[in-house]
């Protein structure tokens, strides 16, 4: 019982970082039908902002996520200001092939600049570093921190999305982009604030990825990117709690499997649930289905 | 006299085919092509195969596939377990034989449910489908793991390289031609248009998929056959992106294209060799440009073809004479 309790614990710290990288994928999704390759790299950037700003400026964990969070966003506007806007009008294969392009250029641009070993980040100290014991559980300070981050991000975005002008701009657009466009919306700024978005809750993910669990290097980015994208299907893409929903499943999941299972298998279960959803319900838990116009 | 020039045209294709076997097997024996240069050859078949098998499923079909390595890791895994036990011709091809067959069966197992899927479901499916081949080879005994397999006997040669690399590009564009090819690119003009037409476009789909898998394990057959050693990581995710790279640089539904595509990106990797950590920002950095300046690839749906080599003589000696 201890131990299954240790685990979703486990799992809902990881499932935190998940659910954050998936939002970014999701309504990126949502809003131009993108899968965005190079998310799972604006989130290893985040961890690289974070892990320089903690040594080199010796700045806390507050303000280095704070400065990770921001110079990520203007990574990811500009990503889609060079490399998808020229794309508007292309196929879709086109834009998809750039995303990769763009994912392994800030891949090997990041290890070109930093080098290709793996980098450890600082320790946390005083009141960030403490563990707490309650019976077999152990929780660590740094799971707390995690979601309590992620709850606050979430909640931003939520109202964000819900309550304010571009936020009601954002989801007229991912609806109907021509429609809105009429309706007197700027779609291009729409579309690079949902990236900015979308790369503010990457960065955070590559910070708060980067305190629990100590070591970072240049491709990280690629596997939880990609599962972040089965996420986003599992919750229903486009749709931002199923993103969060889904996060949380397959960090949920995956700690299970590597619990109680065999951790060489964590990968594959993920992907084979992924295949199965796509199977049995291929618009996600929380996806409805859309009938096909001709 | 014209009907023997008639016999020359149909059988240049033939001619051209045998001239470049003849020349590089030359080149080859006399040293002109050292052992570096054999290996990027290889690299360009197997890519070649790889790619226009990939075509025939994204460029003709319109099925958007990111799991072409792992249909390539079954078609060299089998290979390698046959070799290392039967270490002959006749087993480096029933190798190759078994690896297609097994790769073409796992495309159709994975291919049935997830075809009647549209678009990037099928993409993300695919890449799945790639990651779990990969996890499994990473943790049965008969593969040895992440270590790999390492002193597969060497038989893949030119002759090998150049024979299977015709026969792909003669079956898969012969496929194309016919009425099942057709149906195929119907369905990536419009499904509902070619459902509508009593297309069965599911089958056809799923045709295509295995045709393509199948391939993809013989390029696999022959990768193993030839350097020697392969493990779960040469795979990977990146594999089956180089893949599609060609596959789009060259255009979507050209296999000329795929073809020069191809060489295309081995000769610029022998060029960026020396400058091995600016490698993979230049490649990236074309590849963006690329897309964004010429969306279609270099052919479009265009084929090379001794036609265009004609009219464009013609219209450069036409255009000499109206100066």
């Amino acid at each position: 019982m201890d131990q299954l309790i240790q685990q979703i614990i486990n799992g809902i710290s990881l499932g935190s970082i998940y659910a954050l990288i998936a939002l970014g994928y999701t309504m990126v999704y949502g809003i131009i039908k993108l899968i965005n390759f190079a998310h799972g790299d604006i989130y290893m950037l985040g961890a690289y902002i974070g892990y320089f700003c903690m040594t080199t400026l010796k700045l806390g964990f507050l303000p280095s996520l704070f400065i990770a969070i921001i110079l990520c966003m203007i990574v990811g506007i500009c990503i889609e200001k060079i490399a998808y806007k020229p794309l508007r009008n292309a196929t879709r294969i086109a834009v998809l092939i750039t995303a990769i392009g763009v994912s392994l250029f800030l891949q090997y641009g990041t290890m070109f600049f930093v080098g290709a070993n793996v980098r450890t980040y600082p320790p946390l100290t005083g009141l960030m570093a403490k563990r707490f014991k309650y019976g077999h559980t152990l929780i660590s300070m740094h799971q707390i921190i995690i979601v309590i981050t992620t709850i606050v991000l979430m909640t931003a975005l939520q109202v964000i999305v819900k309550n304010t002008r571009i936020g009601k701009a954002m989801r007229a657009v991912s609806l109907d982009k021509d429609a809105a466009q009429l309706m007197g919306i700027n779609v291009d700024s729409t579309i690079s604030f949902t990236f900015a978005l979308g790369s503010a809750l990457a960065g955070a993910a590559g910070v708060l990825v980067g305190i629990y669990y100590n070591s970072i290097n240049p491709l990280m980015g690629t596997m939880p990117g990609l599962k972040a994208f089965v996420a986003a299907v599992l919750g229903g893409i486009g749709i931002i709690p199923g993103a969060m929903m889904g996060g949380y499943l397959i960090g949920i999941i995956e700690v299970f499997v590597s619990g109680y299972g065999s951790s060489m298998y964590r990968d594959a279960v993920v992907f084979a649930i992924l295949i199965l959803i796509l199977i049995l319900k291929p618009s996600g838990i929380m996806g409805k289905n859309i009938g096909e116009k001709v | 006299m014209k009907k023997i020039w008639n016999k020359v045209t149909a059988m240049r294709k033939w001619v051209f085919i045998l001239l470049t076997f003849a020349l590089v097997q030359l080149l080859a024996q006399v040293g002109i092509i050292n052992d570096y240069l054999q290996a990027t050859i290889a690299t360009i078949c197997i890519n070649i195969i790889l790619a226009v098998s990939l075509n025939l499923i994204t460029g003709f079909t319109g099925q958007f596939s990111l799991g072409h390595a792992g249909f390539m890791s079954i078609g060299a895994y089998s290979c390698a377990i046959v070799l290392l036990r039967l270490p002959t011709i006749g087993g480096f091809l029933l190798g190759l034989l078994l690896g297609a067959v097994l790769a073409s069966l796992i495309g159709f197992l994975v291919g049935l449910p997830t075809l009647r899927l549209r678009g990037d479901y099928l993409a993300i499916a695919t890449l799945g489908m790639s990651e779990i081949i990969r996890v499994v080879f990473i943790n049965i005994k008969i593969t040895n793991g992440a270590a790999g397999l390492s002193g597969i006997p060497r038989f893949t040669n030119w002759f090998f390289l150049y024979l299977f690399v015709v026969s792909t590009i003669v079956l898969i564009s012969n496929f194309l031609k016919s009425s099942h090819g057709r149906a195929c690119i119907s369905i990536r003009e419009d499904e509902i248009a070619a459902e509508a037409m009593g297309i069965n476009t599911t089958r056809y789909k799923v045709m295509s998929f295995t045709m393509g898998a199948f391939f993809a394990g013989i390029a696999g057959g022959l990768y193993a056959a030839y350097f020697y050693y392969i493990d779960p990581g040469t795979f990977d995710f990146l594999k089956s992106i180089d893949v599609l790279v060609i596959v789009v640089l060259g255009g979507l539904g050209s296999i000329s294209g795929s073809i020069l595509a191809a060489i295309l990106l081995a000769l610029i990797s022998v060029v960026l060799q020396d400058i091995s950590e600016l490698q993979m920002i230049v490649y990236s950095l074309i590849l963006i440009i690329i897309m964004i300046f010429r969306p279609q690839g270099l052919m479009g749906s265009k084929e090379l073809s001794f036609k265009m080599f004609r009219d464009l003589g013609k219209s450069l000696a036409f255009r000499k004479e109206s100066e």
